[in-house]
């Protein structure tokens, strides 16, 4: 090797060494994040915030099968008893009695700092009569027989007035004492895990636990045919990140092998085909990098685009190999380096619009393919010729020039089919603009829809919540927040009694604010004040104060005991309940407060409106987490048009400045627009919904496909491309075509959108492009 | 050939006088005859704690075979409605639906009305011993319960009536309280 080349290798090598190491270092990631705002508006951030972090996400449905209902029965139990010691679940909840027995102890023992009754009327004469005379009214329902026992420590009913405020809408059926479905065919449970939803590598975990725990269930009952299923956000994000990974890597191979395979026909050389692929190695490299010092974490997604990038980095070594052959390196770079320039850069300008975008997952992508594509194209440049030497005889390609020579001809002849054939797919494509578009974000979910059916199965039969509607009030610590979280729940139980919502949950009604506990705790008489009261209001009832001695105990008792914290509740699943809806944050705390709708005929959707005008004058924030889902999707749709818009303008320009003739970039952009609309029109016609990625598809179709478009243009110049030329764009045209169509085989929606898009865009991009190069243009 | 004649018409003459006499295969025979109805109803409830029983009273309708609504006047108005499994309970703006095929010993213990009601001893002979006493005209038939989960509950179920309608229902519970249900039929014009 030359000294120049010494020095270029050494350069190199240095740069894969860096970068290697950065990608060592780099965090990867395939959770949901990737289709979360980079900057979100305040409703947006409670959306992100419950999908990272929000309870609902750390629930994990279980079903249980096989055997009859009591071998599922002792499965569930005992599948419960052994994850309950372990610390990876919070809770574990299989319907079982006795399961909710702490639950009931805390609310009995504090109930006169949690009731909402509790105020100084209450313990008044008028006040206690009435409360009593109530009490003993419901023994003669049905419902008398649960309360009879605490009576004479509770005549006030506390206990039945917190209960009644709790979640008495749909409970899962039972069966040997454990939940089990509508048919009673399965047993239910749900799993509260420690991990976060957005920890995949924790739900992971669990998940395995799970599965090891209820094998050893299983064989300990004896049931053979025992089967779990299990379903849960958490189950989603572990199983979209196998998906990922395990198409990261088939892609790249099927992409990698089949692109390697046509270099070598081509190349018929070892040292050809390895110099071939340096540019593409640190292309991907430098995409990864730059991704990794930018994001600080690498979407598997991202990686998963790697295929095409591969398609399209190995161009421009196709390019100087096969062009370069006859003329040397230097006549290459005058001759044929500046078109090939052109052609990066309309790639680039196409890829740069990508990174404005608020879709993290696009921004990546497109920093991703812009720094890999610009890698590759500066190592084709500067590293390979001095590398390669002038030393690389190239197979000669001459007797493809004829049938080239001739496929030119006969796409020549077909301009008008071509024309005609545009005109009939913008004619569908008019006709059906209504139905183009997929409407919503689940276009782009990795969740099946076998996955996504078995999940709702799941949640009706465990009646799972599932927390669309929210009102969520920020304050500056705990006790403000807890305060806010009493006066909005005054202004819901409005709603409750005129039955425009069927209810809500609130951390306050298990942790009263300090305030709201020292009020409740004044309302309590001292005991012989109470004494003399309860003697005057029980004058006449069957239940005479003497009876009460032990009321007056407890009384005296909660006057004297401590507020209440946070730590009271350890031990009982309220705990929980009052985490996931009180939570810290860098800058404050938040309070979450999840509405239930009314049910029955009204349905399962809550009036927006009369919520909003109920909580109107305080800054709590009413949250309809599908209509926030939906909004963000046309968000991102709306903004991708624009930046496609945007990315299209530049290239335009950009090809503008270069050429400076309307006539040579009309040439070049005709049958890229006609590429675009026939590609859109048959993914139409095959039946698929275009979502946001069909969109940055077609952007790609015009930066990458421009590429063949404009040898054609420096053709047109000089009348006809000589064979080399010709055979090296049918060649680096067939690999781009081989990398995003290889994307087009995902099944994650976001990298098949893609694949589908460009990859039989790019090709005829070529194809049409060659119909209407000539001088005899239409 | 002789001697099974001979055990057949044994077997028939121990029967016979069974037949004739009354007995609880006859009075579910009457009961099931009841298709359904309305009544009025005072129910009772002495309850240790007080000093007094509880009084509520009310309307009963039944249909025939597993329809049941008791909608209590006084003191509170609330509607108790079991239909099949399924038991709801209305009272004031609360509403309360239980399946009870989830509530075995619930279940056990609403089979004892129901069975009666409907004249279905197979239900009834499930969870509890009965004995029977009295004529058709005026007859009292005792639920002993035979399961322990519902002894704990309750100890002895006493309904007594005449012919193929029940008049009282006794509920003894196993902590001494107890509570008595009159019916008053009411003619259906």
């Amino acid at each position: 090797m030359s000294r120049p080349a010494v020095r270029a290798f050494l350069i190199w090598l240095l740069a894969m060494l860096a970068g290697a190491v950065v990608v060592w270092n780099s965090h990867f990631t395939a959770d949901m994040s990737f289709f979360l705002p980079a900057k979100p508006s305040p409703a947006q951030k409670v959306l992100v915030d419950q999908l990272k972090e929000g309870v609902v996400t750390r629930l994990l449905m279980v079903a249980i099968e096989g055997g009859d209902a009591p071998k599922r029965a002792a499965m569930s139990r005992s599948l419960r008893a052994r994850l309950q010691k372990l610390p990876d679940f919070v809770a574990v909840q299989n319907g079982e009695a006795g399961s909710l027995d702490a639950d009931r102890d805390y609310l009995f023992r504090h109930r006169y700092l949690l009731s909402p009754a509790v105020k100084p009327e209450r313990f008044t004469v008028d006040g206690l009569r009435a409360s009593i005379a109530n009490s003993v009214d419901l023994l003669a329902s049905p419902a008398g027989m649960m309360i009879k026992p605490l009576l004479p420590r509770d005549p006030t009913g506390e206990l039945i007035e917190l209960l009644s405020g709790l979640n008495a809408g749909a409970q899962p059926n039972v069966r040997d004492g454990v939940w089990a479905s509508r048919d009673g065919e399965r047993a239910m449970l749900l799993i509260q895990t420690a991990a976060l939803g957005s920890d995949t590598d924790g739900q992971e975990q669990a998940i395995a636990i799970i599965h090891r725990q209820f094998a050893e269930s299983a064989r300990e009952a004896g049931v053979s045919d025992a089967r779990m299923q299990l379903s849960g956000p958490g189950a989603f994000a572990v199983k979209s990140r196998e998906t990922i990974k395990s198409e990261v890597s088939k892609l790249s191979t099927i992409s990698t092998v089949a692109i390697i395979a046509v270099l070598f026909f081509v190349y018929r050389s070892l040292r050809l085909l390895t110099l071939g692929l340096l540019p593409v190695v640190s292309g991907a490299l430098a995409g990864i990098v730059a991704v990794s010092l930018a994001y600080g974490t690498v979407f598997g997604i991202t990686v998963g685009f790697g295929s095409a990038l591969i398609g399209e980095a190995v161009d421009y070594s196709i390019y100087y190999f096969v062009q370069s052959g006859r003329l040397g390196a230097d006549a290459w770079r005058q001759r044929f380096w500046p078109t090939v320039r052109l052609g990066v850069l309309t790639s680039i300008c196409g890829f740069t619009a990508l990174l404005f975008s608020g879709f993290p997952g696009l921004a990546q992508l497109g920093l991703y393919s812009l720094s890999g594509v610009l890698t590759a194209a500066l190592v084709t440049r500067f590293i390979l010729p001095a590398l390669a030497g002038n030393d690389h005889p190239i197979r000669d390609l001459s007797h493809l020039a004829a049938p080239l020579n001739r496929g030119i001809r006969l796409l020549q002849g077909l301009r008008w089919p071509v024309l005609l054939l545009t005109v009939a797919a913008s004619v569908v494509l008019v006709i059906d603009r209504n139905e183009l578009w997929h409407p919503n974000l689940s276009a782009l979910s990795t969740v099946s829809a076998e996955d996504g059916a078995r999940d709702q199965a799941l949640r009706a039969d465990i009646s799972a919540p599932d927390s669309r509607y929210m009102v969520v009030i920020g304050a500056a610590d705990r006790e403000g927040a807890l305060q806010a979280a009493e006066r909005a729940g005054q202004q819901l139980d409005t709603l409750v009694a005129r039955g425009v919502i069927g209810g809500y949950d609130s951390p306050a009604r298990f942790l009263p604010s300090q305030a709201m506990q020292a009020s409740r705790r004044a309302s309590l008489p001292e005991a012989d004040e109470l004494q003399a009261r309860l003697q005057a209001a029980q004058a006449d009832s069957p239940l005479a104060a003497a009876k009460l001695g032990a009321f007056i105990e407890d009384i005296t008792t909660a006057r004297t005991q401590p507020a209440i914290g946070r730590d009271a509740l350890d031990g009982t699943s309220l705990a929980l309940a009052v985490d996931s809806l009180l939570v810290q944050r860098p800058d404050g705390w938040s309070v979450l407060l999840p509405l239930r709708p009314a049910g029955g005929d009204k349905g399962l959707d809550i009036p927006v409106d009369a919520v909003r005008t109920a909580l109107a004058g305080s800054d709590a924030l009413f949250i309809d987490m599908k209509l926030e889902f939906d909004t963000l999707y046309n968000d991102y749709l709306h903004e991708a048009t624009l930046l496609s818009l945007a990315g299209l303008a530049a290239i335009v320009a950009l090809l503008g400045v270069t050429l400076r003739s309307l006539l040579r970039l009309g040439a070049i952009l005709l049958p890229l627009g006609l590429a675009v609309i026939l590609v859109i029109a048959g993914v139409h016609l095959a039946g698929e919904q275009l979502h946001l990625l069909h969109l940055i598809g077609m952007l790609l179709i015009v930066a990458v496909g421009s590429n063949y478009a404009l040898f054609f243009d420096r053709g047109g110049d000089e009348d006809r491309l000589d064979p080399p030329t010709l055979a090296s764009m049918a060649i680096a045209n067939l690999t781009t075509a081989i990398g995003f169509g290889t994307l087009a085989l995902s099944s994650v929606p976001v990298l098949h959108a893609v694949g589908i898009t460009v990859g039989p865009g790019a090709v005829l991009a070529l194809l049409l492009s060659a119909s209407f190069s000539g001088k005899n243009r239409v | 050939m002789i001697k099974r004649l001979i055990a057949s018409l044994f077997l028939l003459a121990l029967t016979l006088p069974a037949m004739a006499a009354f007995d609880v295969g006859q009075l579910m025979t009457d009961l099931a005859k009841n298709k359904g109805g309305k009544a009025k109803f005072t129910e009772k409830k002495y309850i240790s704690l007080l000093d007094k029983p509880v009084v509520s009273s009310g309307e009963m309708s039944y249909t025939a075979p597993d329809r049941l609504e008791k909608r209590t006047l006084v003191p509170k108005v609330e509607t108790l409605l079991l239909d099949k499994d399924m038991l709801s309970i209305e009272r004031e703006k609360q509403k309360l639906s239980i399946n009870l095929a989830n509530q075995p010993e619930a279940l056990a213990f609403v089979d004892s009305i129901r069975g009666t009601l409907s004249g279905n001893r197979a239900a009834l002979e499930k969870n509890y011993a009965l004995h029977l006493s009295g004529s058709p005209d005026k007859w009292v038939l005792t639920l002993l319960p035979s399961d322990q989960k519902i002894a704990a509950l309750v100890l002895r179920i006493t309904v007594s009536g005449s012919k193929g309608l029940i008049r009282s229902i006794e509920y003894l519970q196993a902590d001494g309280d107890r509570s008595v249900l009159n019916m008053e039929p009411v003619e259906v014009k």
